[in-house]
């Protein structure tokens, strides 16, 4: 069956126009990121002037770029492990067995979700403060309470995906491992993991996203040895100039790792995202 | 990706899960299996909003921080001065709400549209279409900070990208202060539009696929028209789909805070001023922690109220999730 014409033309125009507002900040951050900084500080040009790649060299050296890059890979890659493997055990609780509060659970914890992160930041902030005294760590400031903060903040949306994806495998072949010998454990395992691989993948680029973007825990919770990318781009902006092509040039680069893992995992985040959201 | 035909989640919704046999399992496995999740969620949200409605009764400002225990009580002098509309701190408090409210609905508005639009056009299969949603999907999959970002650079006055290409256009003199007085409202919006538009789109997208093809081609073969089909097909099938797309896009939008703090820092313009960033300044920038938990107790009440009014229609999935 043939589209009639209006309706082609609608779609030409219309994909275009939605194609532009997509388009035109990421055509503005790759191209202010290749010019000097010279064509960001008068009015806006939208070919560069010269084309150079000094600001990515640049800005590694304006501001500890590196430290932060570290301080935000280590937090997300930890947060995410932990909200994984967090997230399998309760899933595989929820999906293979009936117990008494098990919906209640899902409840409480999909609850969480809907509130903003200010209702609890300054007592969470107060929390670790005390936490910090009793034990003697410091949590406040330190890479360990933003990890224990960002697991949580993926954690609701990964039970609920994975439980989607160990619902759909066959009880059957749990079965099969039991008459193998295996236990609970030896089932989710040997059965259970390797057939939700994918799903779990997409759990693992979400809670990395999650944890990476975050903004405003890490304002509060974050002091100048564990800040994060999310706070530290802004010191690109001085008292008296704002490097906007090195701006654009740390934005590129810090996008990079979390838009590849988003586009080749897409698929399978889709997946759940829509079960998550069409259920 | 579309081609898929079921998500496996969805199958599991639909099939009544199965009496489970737990013939290995001793009874306190489950409960040890959901521990370390229930834990975690307890200390960072639960015990956290609680204490934070103990907190809106205290005199707690930034002496009594590290031994906010030992803080006066304040009965409820916070609430006072937080509802006190007369006041600056009560009127400022109440305009943020109607900023909220005003944010959250244009913005819940252009990215359900824009995301149904794009969903519609993208329905049947042509040249170029896996691209473009690849494409769609960019905004959301940037990192905040770097998508916002680059919208505060592109809405500079003297050097922004928008100014630019307005003042080529000749549809303004090229030298709006975006970021400034009322415009901020607007900037706020389609910044916020730009990064939360692909989720809807995502998730109508998932959802237009469960609608066979040959409705379409009864219709059309009956005459009638794409419109007539968009609102006697697409829309009812649609609806439960929407019924958790539309609360997710309010809680979303209703609790921004990324857009405008990465926006304007600091000096968040009147119009722009969203009641997270508001409460988040109430309580860092001025110290003032007790009347700023009482504002939070305020925004919990506000959720909970529109919640309770909007779940009712959902509760069915909800449960069944």
């Amino acid at each position: 069956m043939r589209d009639p014409l209006s309706f082609r033309v609608l779609r030409v125009v219309g994909l275009s126009l939605l194609s532009l507002f997509v388009l035109a900040p990421i055509y503005v951050m790759v191209s202010s990121s290749l010019k000097p900084l010279g064509d960001v500080q008068g009015e806006f040009t939208w070919i560069p002037s010269t084309l150079t790649v000094q600001p990515f060299v640049d800005i590694w050296s304006t501001i500890p770029l590196a430290r932060y890059f570290a301080n935000s890979l280590v937090i997300s890659l930890l947060a995410t492990l932990c909200s994984v493997v967090l997230a399998i055990s309760a899933a595989y609780a929820i999906s293979r067995y009936r117990f008494r509060g098990r919906s209640a659970f899902r409840v409480t914890v999909l609850s969480t979700q809907m509130f903003p992160g200010i209702l609890f930041l300054l007592p969470l902030y107060l929390i670790f403060v005390n936490l910090g005294q009793l034990t003697g760590f410091a949590l406040q400031g330190s890479r360990v309470a933003l990890v224990i903060t960002y697991l949580t903040f993926s954690l609701p949306f990964a039970i609920w995906m994975l439980v989607g994806y160990f619902d759909s495998i066959p009880r059957e072949l749990d079965e099969a491992a039991h008459v193998d010998g295996a236990g609970p454990v030896g089932a989710l395992v040997r059965v259970i993991l390797p057939s939700a691989a994918p799903g779990i993948a997409a759990v693992s680029i979400y809670s990395f996203m999650t944890a990476w973007g975050e903004t405003l825990f890490a304002s509060v919770m974050t002091n100048s040895t564990s800040r994060t990318l999310a706070i530290g781009l802004r010191e690109y902006s001085t008292q008296t100039n704002v490097y906007w092509n090195e701006v654009m040039a740390a934005s590129l680069v810090v996008s990079v790792p979390v838009v590849a893992g988003f586009l080749l995992l897409q698929r399978y985040l889709v997946q759940g995202l829509t079960a998550g959201a069409v259920k | 990706m579309a081609t898929t035909t079921s998500t496996p989640g969805v199958v599991a919704g639909r099939r009544p899960p199965r009496r489970p046999r737990s013939v290995l399992a001793p009874r306190w496995l489950p409960y040890a299996l959901l521990a370390p999740a229930l834990l975690f969620e307890l200390l960072v949200h639960i015990v956290p909003m609680v204490t934070g409605i103990y907190i809106s009764t205290l005199k707690l400002n930034q002496f009594f921080v590290r031994r906010w225990l030992e803080a006066p009580s304040a009965g409820i002098d916070n609430f006072s001065v937080a509802l006190n509309f007369d006041g600056a701190i009560g009127s400022s408090l109440l305009r943020s709400f109607g900023v909220t409210f005003a944010f959250t609905v244009a913005t819940l508005a252009f990215s359900w549209a824009l995301g149904m639009f794009a969903a519609v056009l993208l329905q049947r299969d042509f040249r170029g279409r896996a691209l473009l949603r690849t494409l769609f999907l960019i905004p959301y999959a940037l990192p905040v900070y770097a998508g916002v970002i680059t919208w505060k650079f592109m809405l500079g006055r003297d050097n922004g990208m928008v100014n630019a290409l307005l003042g080529d256009l000749g549809i303004t003199d090229g030298d709006t202060f975006w970021l400034l007085g009322g415009n901020a409202f607007a900037s706020t919006v389609v910044v916020a539009v730009w990064r939360l538009w692909p989720f809807a789109f995502l998730t109508l997208m998932a959802g237009l696929q469960s609608i066979p093809n040959d409705v379409y081609e009864a219709a059309a073969v009956d005459g009638a028209g794409l419109w007539q089909q968009f609102r006697s097909f697409t829309l009812p099938m649609l609806r439960p789909v929407n019924q958790v797309l539309l609360l997710v896009l309010f809680l979303w939008s209703f609790n921004d805070f990324n857009v405008p703090y990465i926006l304007f820092g600091q000096s968040v313009p009147a119009s722009a001023d969203l009641i997270s960033i508001h409460v988040y300044q109430s309580s860092f920038i001025t110290w003032n922690f007790g009347v700023g938990s009482a504002m939070s107790v305020l925004l919990l009440l506000v959720l909970l109220v529109i919640t309770a009014v909007y779940l009712p229609l959902t509760n069915r999935r909800l449960r069944d999730a």
